[in-house]
């Protein structure tokens, strides 16, 4: 256990130096766009949270998988510790998103594709917290909260699909530029900075979910603990 | 001949589980009742709320309409597997010698059949009160495809819903974020019949609603054992 909590302590440390780098470079190393000026620059927390919540997503609905599969207490701390953390980076890239969209789009909020899905991931993981809540028995709120993470993952790429019928306005940054949005181009030195941000609060994700698990494991401990001295 | 046995008398559960549903339905009308008034009570807030002119009507109805099915329908769904719960039959159900997706399939399709009665009883209404004509074939299959992704997420969340202590608050909270889906192809495909737009450009609406149907009736008929197991 005391060499797990130290290999975390480092892995603090870590990501610590590497968010002030990221974001110095953010605001030293890359260059102010032209057009859309200083509120660029909130574009690389933007995506990078955004990546984070769609990431944490998915590790919660494979765990919640795995749960139903192995119905081992791990994987649902696993996928519940993800869902609280997918809570609050999409709620900061939703935030960071309307920062942007109000200079550039004129609006804080449009019903686009990404903009809309994102809301929708959101409700749906504070559906998760709620079901959660409501349920005394801790093996059944395990189960039913994969079943839910399950159908969640299954349902939000769908209202992605659906939306996107629609025309979208959303820039696409990933991938090949459709005729329908505004392709972007990066400078290198962006570029650059974009994707240091990407695996800077990749690491970031990790050692938060590291900390939620292990927080997770001990409340378990925990309530194993009571449960036992109830019986007695 | 085996094989054909065991899928006779998987029928035969389905359908037994059917048959007690319709049948304590046509004793109280409990829930037939509760869904069509709420139903009808929907139409009539949103008609003071969207001063649903002659003009806007086309665009408008089936966002209407759609809007109240999906209102309506968590009603029926949390009646219908808290009855189960309530009166201990579900604890009766899984001890019957059936297979648990034979329950789910027939609570289904039980909750399908009440949702398809209320239905088609407020389309005409809502064609007469509106004076727009909603018994269109095209229509109808929408509202059948639409019907059945919507129930098929919603029984399976519904027997996950009546377990919770929040359980009279928690089926649409947890119902509705996922089955946005199947709304914005059900309307957007409704309204596509209703205001004439060609054929191809309903189409893409119609296989979401199908695709939908199959990937949600798959993954609740797999996983309904884990949320009744106990």
């Amino acid at each position: 256990m005391n060499k797990s909590i130290d290999k975390l302590k480092i892995l603090d440390v870590i990501s610590i130096l590497l968010l002030i780098t990221a974001t110095g470079m953010v605001f030293l190393y890359a260059p102010v766009e032209r057009v859309m000026g200083m509120v660029q620059k909130v574009f690389y927390f933007h995506v990078s949270s955004a990546w984070v919540g769609m990431l944490s997503f998915i590790v919660a609905a494979v765990a919640g998988a795995v749960y139903l599969k192995t119905s081992k207490t791990k994987w649902d701390i696993l996928s519940f510790a993800a869902v609280e953390i997918g809570i609050v980076f999409a709620i900061i890239a939703i935030c960071t998103g309307s920062i942007w969209a109000r200079p550039v789009w004129n609006t804080w909020w449009t019903w686009d594709p990404r903009l809309t899905t994102t809301a929708i991931m959101t409700l749906v993981f504070i559906a998760y917290l709620m079901l959660r809540q409501g349920m005394d028995d801790p093996e059944k709120r395990a189960r039913f909260g994969a079943v839910y993470t399950i159908i969640g993952a299954l349902s939000v790429p769908l209202t992605f699909l659906s939306i996107r019928i629609f025309r979208t306005i959303h820039p696409v940054v990933i991938g090949a530029p459709s005729a329908t949005s505004a392709a972007f181009d990066m400078s290198p030195r962006m570029l650059q900075t974009f994707l240091f941000s990407l695996i800077v609060w990749s690491v970031v994700f990790i050692a938060l979910l590291w900390h939620r698990v292990r927080l997770g494991t001990l409340a378990h401990e925990v309530e194993q603990a009571k449960m036992k001295l109830e019986e007695i | 001949m085996s094989e054909q046995k065991t899928e006779s008398s998987f029928l035969q559960s389905v359908s037994a589980v059917v048959w007690k549903d319709l049948t304590a339905e046509l004793r109280s009308r409990e829930i037939f009742s509760a869904m069509f008034v709420f139903a009808l009570l929907v139409v009539l807030i949103f008609n003071f709320a969207l001063e649903l002119e002659a003009g806007t009507r086309a665009s408008v109805a089936a966002g209407v309409l759609w809007a109240t099915f999906t209102f309506a329908g968590t009603l029926g769904l949390n009646r219908s597997m808290s009855m189960e719960k309530d009166r201990g039959c579900l604890d009766g159900l899984l001890l019957a010698p059936v297979d648990r997706s034979a329950i789910f399939f027939g609570k289904m399709v039980g909750n399908l059949v009440f949702m398809l009665i209320v239905e088609l009883v407020v389309i005409p209404l809502f064609s007469i009160l509106y004076n727009i004509n909603l018994i269109q074939p095209g229509l109808l299959l929408v509202t059948l495809l639409g019907s059945i992704g919507y129930i098929a997420v919603g029984t399976l969340l519904s027997a996950m819903a009546v377990q919770a202590r929040t359980r009279d608050i928690l089926l649409p909270i947890l119902l509705f974020p996922v089955v946005i889906p199947v709304v914005i192809a059900a309307v957007k495909a409704s309204s596509g019949y209703l205001q004439g737009i060609p054929m191809n450009e309903i189409t893409p609406w119609l296989n979401l609603l199908v695709v939908y149907d199959i990937i949600f009736l798959t993954t609740a008929w797999l996983v309904f054992d884990k949320v009744v197991e106990e």
